[in-house]
């Protein structure tokens, strides 16, 4: 496995959620990304960011690892959850909120479901 | 060189001839756009595997540095 796909698999093993991302979870630079970090960021979700701008053998890693082609992608518990699209229509659906219980994530329950209101 | 919505329908359609594909360029500058296909074939598939088939269906055009295609928006799901 070259290093990259080394580095990548350890960090989604060691930590329950990690977010790969366009820039950190205080400077977002991309819309995409910004959007997940910012329902995370809602729900008091404890995650890793990763900028993938920072280094490029990750951010080509990342993609060949979950063979998913686009960037921010969300692991939780070492299992890629899904891109921008995904976890947008999973919090406003509230399958994010069962994953998080499934994998027991604490998270703002009332802060999820003042998101769905928002959306309703 | 941005992408028109025919050429990202016509892709999709390659994979998926009876799927009711709709794409909008949601930014009107050929780099942003939002796709929705439904398809017989994401019948019990989960939304990760559902993209993934359509990403692959755009064969690339996604995720190339020099990737025309920077940002789609997908949703995808089988008919009701």
């Amino acid at each position: 496995m070259t290093d990259a796909k080394q580095i990548i698999d350890e960090t989604v093993k060691s930590n329950d959620v990690v977010l790969y991302m366009k820039g950190t979870k205080e400077m977002p630079q991309c819309g995409f990304s910004s959007r997940v970090a910012g329902v995370l960021n809602y729900l008091g979700v404890d995650y890793v960011d990763v900028n993938v701008l920072a280094d490029e053998g990750i951010r080509q890693g990342i993609k060949d690892y979950s063979d998913w082609p686009t960037i921010p992608q969300l692991y939780v518990k070492g299992e890629f959850v899904g891109g921008c699209d995904i976890i947008v229509e999973m919090t406003l659906s509230g399958e994010l909120d069962t994953m998080f219980d499934d994998n027991s994530v604490t998270y703002d329950k009332d802060a999820a479901n003042k998101i769905r209101e928002a959306n309703a | 060189m941005p992408m028109q919505t025919h050429e990202i329908e016509a892709l999709i359609r390659e994979t998926f001839p009876d799927a009711k594909i709709t794409v909008t360029d949601t930014a009107g500058d050929g780099n942003h756009f939002a796709a929705e296909v439904v398809d017989e074939s994401f019948r019990g598939k989960n939304r990760v595997q559902q993209q993934r088939a359509v990403y692959a269906a755009l064969k690339g055009k996604m995720d190339g540095s020099h990737g025309e295609l920077h940002a789609l928006a997908l949703s995808t799901r089988a008919p009701e």
